[in-house]
């Protein structure tokens, strides 16, 4: 039997042609990266400049279908004179605020109701009809039961949101209740852990993907309660902004308040990914190209 | 069948005597299949291991291996017979057992200490404690430099060494293996069959081994319970003569090792083969 000896000599060489290789695929890297966000800034570009001019020949008729520069002069006007029913940050103070306490409201809701019938088998197969028929309900149709029940303040919007955001973050943390790991289970049981603790330190955090999952869709399922709720019967709130801009027939308002909406979504929708990054930072990086 | 090598002396079962570490005294274990059918785990099922004795169980698959461990840590209560831990009936999860997984069963958002002082803080003791204990294994299971990492930064074997250091840091008396090094790979596998051994000639634990790989069984044990195919119950018992320490990496090139682990073999493959046509017959 003899070695196969290797050859030491062109290490040196090697190293250089691998700085090399390496430099020019960083380089590919950066060139794809910039072309991407070009391509996204020229499709923004063009989409908004051919509504514009379409706006400008009559094409698309501005009265129904507003234009880009209709919707900024909106926005410009609210921002520097106020909204019909006061300043512009207080109407978006009112919707966010009545979104977070539906939001945080419905998903500690969801997340408790979840884990509780997710351990409990007996209690799960009593109540998960009763859950399967709320579920089918079109719940936005309740907001008309909240603002007669609760009157044309921030209660009903809340309770409108609240139930929004509850069965999807309750059907979430179930599952992931349900698929947490028997082995891990198991061996956190030989070890010595009590039920409480098994909950406390396996159930929750194997659910807690799950449960993040579902809270970045909820918060949209939030924003659409309080301003659907603002939208039936409200004194402020962006709901009203809009119900408002229907009624003058101001495209330009709708379109500029759906505008500031989505702004106020992809905000929050940035924090709750930061605060899903902190806490399951134990996650193995995904295999992630949006965002880039 | 009388004349058996000293090497791979066959012993007859008798009643188990009062104080071994596990008693499993004539169990039969049925249950009902969720579809509603009567399933035959084990049955007429006699096992005993003495304490600071290394006990293997062999077997085809699917012949209640597991089951036998299942029965010891109280998951699964017996149908009839009885299973006695120390002396005692088996009732709870007993504080005195250890149980390494097939599976991976660390919890994956745990650092590796988080992971290998989970046991003493689930047992109460305070925080400083558990975490200076935890220390002080993973310094034995050599992955001093990794405290901080969590699991999927880790390889397989040294997933392994950490689940390894979770059990014994509880410094159970018994300790129970379900095919725990199958998933590794050959030479992994060897690191740590040396690792176990060496943490088990500390600790004086008693330990029933699982695994379907007789050679493993052979190397690793002082007695090897070969099970028919199922419904399980104990073929033969044979006792393994070979000196200690064992290194692992040497011990499969003994002429003697090779030899005890050829008369086991002959006595193992036909249930083997008897499990497998079973098998492919049932569909299941």
């Amino acid at each position: 039997m003899t070695a196969i000896s290797s050859t030491a000599d062109h290490a040196a060489v090697r190293d250089a042609s691998i700085a090399v290789a390496e430099g020019r695929a960083r380089a590919r890297l950066r060139r794809r990266h910039a072309l991407v966000i070009g391509l996204r800034l020229a499709i923004l570009v063009v989409f908004l400049g051919l509504w514009e001019l379409g706006a400008d020949y009559n094409i698309i008729d501005p009265f129904f279908f507003a234009s880009p520069s209709g919707i900024r002069d909106q926005i410009r006007v609210w921002v520097t004179e106020g909204t019909s029913q006061g300043p512009l940050w207080l109407q978006i103070y009112v919707t966010l605020e009545e979104t977070f306490l539906g939001f945080v409201i419905g998903a500690v809701g969801g997340i408790a109701a979840g884990i509780i019938l997710g351990r409990n088998r007996l209690l799960a197969d009593v109540f998960s009809i009763y859950i399967k028929i709320a579920n089918s309900v079109p719940r936005v149709v309740l907001g008309s039961v909240f603002i007669i029940a609760l009157g044309l303040g921030m209660a009903s919007k809340v309770a409108l949101a609240v139930v929004m955001v509850f069965f999807v973050v309750f059907a979430n943390a179930f599952q992931g209740v349900r698929e947490a790991d028997r082995a891990m289970i198991a061996n956190a049981q030989i070890l010595g852990a009590s039920p409480f603790q098994i909950t406390r330190t396996v159930i929750i955090p194997s659910a807690m993907s799950w449960i993040l999952a579902s809270l970045h869709v909820s918060f949209g399922f939030a924003l659409v309660g309080a301003v659907v709720g603002e939208f039936l019967g409200a004194k402020q709130g962006m709901g009203l902004l809009i119900s408002t801009a229907q009624g003058a027939f101001n495209a330009n308002g709708v379109f500029a308040a759906m505008i500031i909406l989505a702004v106020m979504a992809l905000v929050v929708e940035f924090i709750i990914t930061r605060f899903e990054n902190y806490v399951v930072k134990w996650r193995p990086a995904p295999f992630n190209e949006q965002g880039t | 069948m009388q004349l058996q090598p000293m090497a791979a002396e066959r012993l007859s079962q008798a009643a188990p005597p009062a104080d071994a570490a596990i008693a499993i005294d004539d169990v039969t274990l049925r249950f009902v299949t969720p579809d509603g059918h009567m399933m035959t785990a084990i049955r007429d099922f006699t096992m005993t291991v003495a304490r600071g004795e290394f006990a293997c169980v062999v077997g085809p698959t699917g012949c209640g291996k597991s089951t036998t461990l299942n029965l010891v840590t109280g998951l699964l209560r017996p149908t009839t017979g009885n299973v006695r831990v120390m002396g005692n009936p088996v009732n709870d999860i007993s504080r005195d057992i250890g149980f390494v997984f097939q599976a991976d069963a660390l919890f994956p958002w745990r650092s590796v200490i988080d992971n290998v002082a989970a046991g003493p803080l689930y047992r109460g003791t305070p925080k400083a404690q558990a975490y200076e204990r935890a220390r002080d294994w993973i310094g034995r299971v050599g992955l001093g430099r990794f405290e901080k990492h969590y699991p999927h930064q880790l390889s397989g074997g040294m997933r392994k060494r950490v689940a390894l250091a979770q059990t014994f840091i509880n410094q159970p008396k018994i300790l129970l293996m379900d095919e725990p090094f199958s998933a590794l790979d050959m030479q992994t596998r060897t690191a740590m069959q040396d690792e176990l051994l060496g943490l088990w000639s500390e600790q004086k634990s008693s330990v029933v081994f699982v695994t379907h790989d007789l050679e493993e069984a052979v190397a690793l044990a002082d007695k090897v319970y070969v099970l028919t195919a199922g419904p399980g119950t104990v073929k033969s018992v044979y006792r393994i003569d070979l000196p200690r320490p064992r290194v692992m990496a040497d011990i499969r090139y003994d002429p003697k090792f090779v030899e005890i682990a050829k008369v086991i073999w002959n006595d193992l493959r036909e249930e083997v083969q008897l499990g497998q046509s079973r098998t492919l017959q049932t569909g299941h």
